[in-house]
């Protein structure tokens, strides 16, 4: 008995360590990630709370308040009253002061952070002598996770379509010969890459459209933007990533190379795009590498629009990011692209 | 007037070998014209070049007189050896795709009923046996109503009943004043089905004619064939005698010469053969190996 388990353990464990892409991916990736992750989070420690000065002064030095010598909090210079009691009301800020002539702060009753800011508030004003600003509460709960990170999800949906739907399967055609079939009509590549680019937009799109609105029927999300600039805003990423994925499809044989490739750019595109934590406070080198990830833009965009309420004209830089992008791309597919 | 296509000294390498070596023939409007020859001496790299999927290193191919455009697309069919259609489509929607890929098309219920797919219609084409799939894919060849069929291999993999089914579905088109090349290493199909052929060997051409003519012009008319045990051992071999593979050949052109020599010799005819010599003997007299390995 111990012969024939032996026989097939020892063909199984070869054609393991054969498999280099296997092998890769089973040893080198966790590796990747460890150092992936201790260069993320290698920044410095980031402050502990939010707060935000109004002062007609833009000069930090100039506002004056004993709060101000507060270590581990990042004041933060605002000078549109209402856009920052609006950030109040949604826990992006802590505390809100006024050092001006009237001498007010705001605070959300709901907010942990807000609590325990206003409580060192106190102390510094306590031992300062000087007299401490009128309070004024907002009230706003506080974004639960779900909130935050669905719009990444969708977007790492839409790449994960995107990529597989129509880079994998692409080459996977060249590999079998459809494509050669094809070669042999008069359709041309660029006619059939649209023909792949527009199938998947629709696809990606009714995907989207499905599980926002399913998910939203049991977890009732927070939309404070337009349903329509949303819409544009993942349209303009699809664009992007489906091109991404021609681009690599475009000259690659075998469905084994494609995946390693498709997967080198989806992880690194998941975990350094903000879908999971904010990138906010991170290493600096992380943060940079960030910034040049489509991804990253896409869910920025439909955060803005869906948790800050962001119209079409505030997500235009990166709606046009994102499509010029992906024409591009898309343009460099069809120069690239090969039939066998 | 001018051929309707033809190839001007073809080349073509790939990394250390020399598919195609300097090849040229032409065909002529309303022939079937074969390119025989065994695994690996180039013929589907030469279809390559002249349906205008690979480009040659040098050489040049020419339809009606013209230089290859993307016009040329529009008025020839190809089937492929081996090739895949797009999965979870039935065969009427693979006909159908591929007819709106092209300008004209030919009258697909006419099609049908040709390449008899009548009862397979709603198959998902995953599911097809290789005969129906080579009359599927024979007729998405057609479907764009072309002058020129290119077929490479189209019986290979099949069985003797659907070779000889496909036979017939050739010759029909070919009735219709269809111009078809195809490429084969079954001597019997090139010796039915083709006008001319050509036999390629390791990239270049060895041989050109209409299969009765070369098989006329190298090989005598009749061949003998008997085990060499059956010959008595003290009598030598006559001249027109070689032996073979455990085999005794006798070539004569006239068979009543044979059977003179065969009596007289005294040698045991009871797994005696007799046969007209085909272009599986021409391939081997020619080359020295046999058509298929």
């Amino acid at each position: 008995m111990w012969r024939r388990i032996v026989s097939i353990l020892v063909a199984r464990n070869r054609e393991f360590y054969r498999d280099r892409a296997g092998l890769g991916w089973n040893i080198i990736m966790p590796v990747v990630f460890v150092f992936g992750f201790a260069l993320i989070f290698s920044g410095e420690p980031q402050d502990m709370f939010k707060v935000g000065i109004l002062s007609s002064q833009q000069d930090r030095e100039l506002a004056q308040s004993p709060f101000m010598d507060t270590k581990h909090i990042d004041f933060i210079m605002v000078n549109d009253e209402a856009d920052a009691i609006a950030k109040i009301e949604r826990h992006q800020l802590d505390l809100l002061m006024d050092t001006g002539t009237s001498s007010r702060y705001w605070i959300n009753e709901y907010s942990q952070k807000g609590y325990l800011a206003e409580r060192l508030m106190h102390a510094a004003y306590a031992e300062s002598s000087q007299p401490l600003p009128q309070r004024q509460t907002v009230s706003g709960k506080a974004l639960r996770y779900v909130d935050w990170v669905l719009p990444g999800i969708l977007a790492m949906n839409m790449m994960f379509s995107c990529f597989w739907g129509v880079g994998w399967v692409i080459v996977r055609y060249r590999k079998n010969g459809v494509l050669r079939r094809l070669q042999a009509t008069p359709l041309s590549a660029f006619e059939f890459l649209t023909a792949q680019v527009l199938s998947r937009l629709a696809v990606v799109l009714v995907a989207t459209i499905v599980v926002y609105a399913g998910a939203d029927l049991f977890l009732d999300f927070i939309m404070r933007g337009s349903y329509l600039t949303l819409f544009i805003v993942y349209i303009a990423g699809a664009m992007c990533l489906i091109s991404m994925g021609l681009i690599i499809a475009a000259r690659l044989r075998t469905e084994e190379l494609a995946d390693g490739l498709l997967n080198i750019f989806s992880w690194p595109m998941l975990l350094l795009s903000g879908v999971w934590f904010s990138m906010e406070g991170t290493s600096a080198a992380a943060q940079f590498l960030s910034r040049l990830m489509p991804l990253t833009h896409l869910v920025d965009a439909a955060r803005a629009v869906m948790i800050d309420g962001a119209g079409l004209l505030q997500v235009l830089p990166q709606i046009m990011m994102l499509g010029g992008t992906g024409l591009l791309l898309l343009l460099i597919a069809a120069k690239l692209f090969r039939w066998d | 007037m001018t051929q309707l296509l033809e190839a001007v000294d073809l080349v073509k390498t790939f990394p250390g070998v020399r598919a195609v070596d300097g090849i040229s023939f032409d065909v002529t409007r309303g022939q079937c014209f074969g390119l025989l020859g065994p695994n690996g001496a180039g013929k589907t790299t030469t279809m390559e070049i002249l349906e205008g999927i690979t480009r040659p290193l040098s050489g040049q191919v020419l339809y009606q007189g013209r230089a290859l455009d993307r016009e040329y697309r529009e008025d020839i069919g190809i089937q492929f050896q081996s090739t895949a259609l797009q999965d979870f489509q039935t065969v009427q929607e693979s006909l159908v795709m591929f007819t709106r890929l092209y300008r004209e098309s030919a009258d697909i219920a006419e099609l049908i009923e040709l390449c008899n797919l009548d009862d397979i219609l709603h198959r998902d084409t995953r599911k097809l046996s290789g005969g129906q799939r080579q009359r599927l894919l024979l007729a998405i060849a057609l479907v764009n109503d072309p002058k020129l069929v290119f077929l490479d291999e189209p019986t290979t993999g099949l069985d003797p009943q659907a070779r000889r089914n496909f036979w017939g579905l050739i010759e029909t088109v070919l009735q219709r004043g269809k111009t078809v090349i195809l490429t084969t290493h079954y001597m019997e199909e090139a010796q039915r089905l083709c006008d001319d052929i050509v036999i390629v060997d390791q990239g270049r051409i060895i041989a050109r004619g209409s299969p009765g003519t070369l098989v006329k012009q190298h090989l005598p008319a009749v061949i003998a064939r008997l085990p060499a045990q059956a010959w008595p051992g003290d009598t030598p071999l006559p001249d027109n005698c070689e032996l073979r593979n455990g085999f005794i050949e006798m070539f004569a052109d006239e068979e009543h010469r044979l059977l003179e020599q065969l009596e007289s010799s005294g040698a045991n005819l009871g797994d005696l053969k007799i046969e007209s010599p085909n272009l599986e003997d021409l391939f081997l007299k020619l080359t020295g190996h046999a058509l298929r390995s």
